[in-house]
């Protein structure tokens, strides 16, 4: 990277990976000009010295703007949101209604997000790289603990409003829905129980528009393989 | 109506937000919550905040939960000075960016020490097995490595050269298995240095009376009565064991 000035906006991304994906789906939604680096970690890549020389913890997403290199999504979505002429509902200025939006993405790094991973992890990613069979109990508690966060969606955050912050699309249901698609990768729908999530996702869906199918191609292909070896 | 914080200074986030609000002369109604006795699963707790967890506020009729994004709320409200928060795009970012990572990155680790080494024991009766402890120290030996290495560098603060929300944050969380009886800062001079410097941006009075409960905890907890610590033994089965 030394010597090399980026000239524009560069996210470095990995689109099995869920919040990459929040990050692409706002870039493309509120045509943010910029430009992807695809990042395959399934390939080793963010183990390349070049990547690790940008990011020493070796994760995505990571985003480049000219000099400034980012790291943490919950980071990256808010300096977009703030830098960029986006809608005031991504990331609302009033205090309270700001506020609601950090006390989700505080949540959701220890609720939604482990959760939701634990059981693409245990489903898909260790089987794949051990070539043992998931162990059921191991994905039977996985599942317990994201029944127990998707619970607390519906009656806690859902339960009065039709996004999870308010009336309308903020940064909180994009990474939470980027989450909660990942277990589909292993041919598993979480959402397909549950009708007040399930309006909720056709909300969200909505409001993204094109991007949301774009972003998940990559996951849709794994979802399908899953399918047909089962 | 006064501001009113839920708090255990038992909690490092409630100690976060503690400090945070006392150093910048945020006037407050002090409402104790014991976690350890349960009281968040209360009837009167879940009025004010439907996550069922501390620190949480009250502001008029405005509830928050969620230390970080209280922190970031009375930043605003209060106009507390700038480099706590900064409204510079880049720096803010350096903030969240550490604010987001720590969620995992340390929080869990410094919390699990605890837990391992102080309450389990009590409410199992039994040491916790040399293996789950050993990683667990491997976790949270790796997480201060990298705090130490590349959110702190060659920089006073992790923000730069003032002390910020994500250094507050850090301390405290840093301070936990302190509590539990291990020296963390023991052959870790940046780390040392670190906090000698935000201790001294907070006020050694404030920092002290803030940690007073968690560093005399394992007197507290050698006392405590352990039956009625067994509601926490599900919880622990799943998470630790």
């Amino acid at each position: 990277m030394a010597g090399r000035k980026a000239v524009e906006l560069e996210v470095y991304l990995d689109l099995l990976s869920q919040p990459c994906r929040a990050i692409h789906i706002f870039l493309n939604c509120n045509k943010i000009p910029h430009k992807v680096k695809t990042v395959a970690i399934r390939k080793g890549e963010n183990r390349t010295p070049e990547y690790t020389k940008l990011n020493p913890m070796q994760k995505v997403p990571v985003m480049v703007d000219n000099d400034f290199v980012l790291t943490e999504s919950d980071a990256i979505l808010k300096y977009l949101a703030t830098k960029y002429d986006v809608p005031g509902n991504w990331y609302p200025r009033h205090p309270e209604r700001r506020a609601r939006v950090d006390e989700y993405t505080a949540w959701h790094h220890t609720n939604t997000r482990p959760h939701a991973a634990k059981v693409f992890l245990m489903e898909v990613l260790l089987p794949h790289m051990t070539g043992q069979p998931a162990d059921p109990l191991k994905v039977e508690r996985a599942l317990a603990d994201l029944s127990d966060t998707l619970e607390k969606l519906e009656n806690m955050f859902l339960k009065r409003q039709p996004f999870l912050c308010g009336d309308d699309i903020s940064l909180a249901d994009l990474l939470a829905m980027c989450e909660l698609m990942q277990p589909l990768g292993g041919g598993r729908d979480i959402l397909k129980d549950r009708p007040k999530l399930l309006s909720w996702k056709g909300r969200v869906q909505s409001a993204l528009g094109d991007s949301f199918g774009k972003a998940h191609t990559v996951l849709y292909s794994l979802r399908d393989r899953s399918k047909a070896k089962l | 109506m006064a501001l009113e914080m839920y708090l255990d200074l038992f909690s490092q986030p409630c100690r976060s937000v503690y400090i945070f609000a006392k150093k910048n002369n945020i006037s407050f109604d002090f409402m104790k919550v014991s976690l350890l006795e349960g009281e968040q699963y209360g009837e009167e707790f879940g009025k004010i905040n439907m996550i069922r967890k501390a620190p949480a506020i009250r502001d008029g009729d405005f509830c928050l939960a969620e230390s970080i994004a209280i922190m970031k709320y009375l930043a605003e409200k209060y106009q507390t000075s700038d480099h706590w928060y900064p409204a510079d795009l880049q720096k803010r970012a350096r903030v969240n960016e550490y604010l987001s990572w720590q969620h995992m990155g340390i929080r869990m680790h410094g919390s699990k020490m605890f837990w391992l080494r102080l309450l389990i024991p009590k409410i199992m009766g039994v040491e916790v097995p040399k293996d789950k402890m050993d990683g667990a120290l491997e976790d949270l030996e790796g997480s201060l490595k990298l705090i130490e290495e590349k959110f702190i560098g060659d920089k006073p603060f992790i923000a730069g050269e003032q002390i910020s929300l994500a250094d507050l944050v850090a301390i405290v969380e840093i301070m936990q298995p302190i509590g539990s009886g291990l020296d963390v800062f023991e052959g870790r001079l940046k780390l040392s240095a670190w906090r000698d410097r935000v201790q001294a941006e907070i006020g050694k009075e404030l920092f002290d009376e803030a940690h007073q409960g968690i560093l005399a905890s394992q007197e507290m907890v050698k006392n405590m009565d352990s039956s009625k610590l067994q509601i926490f033994k599900p919880k622990i089965l799943r998470l630790f064991l």
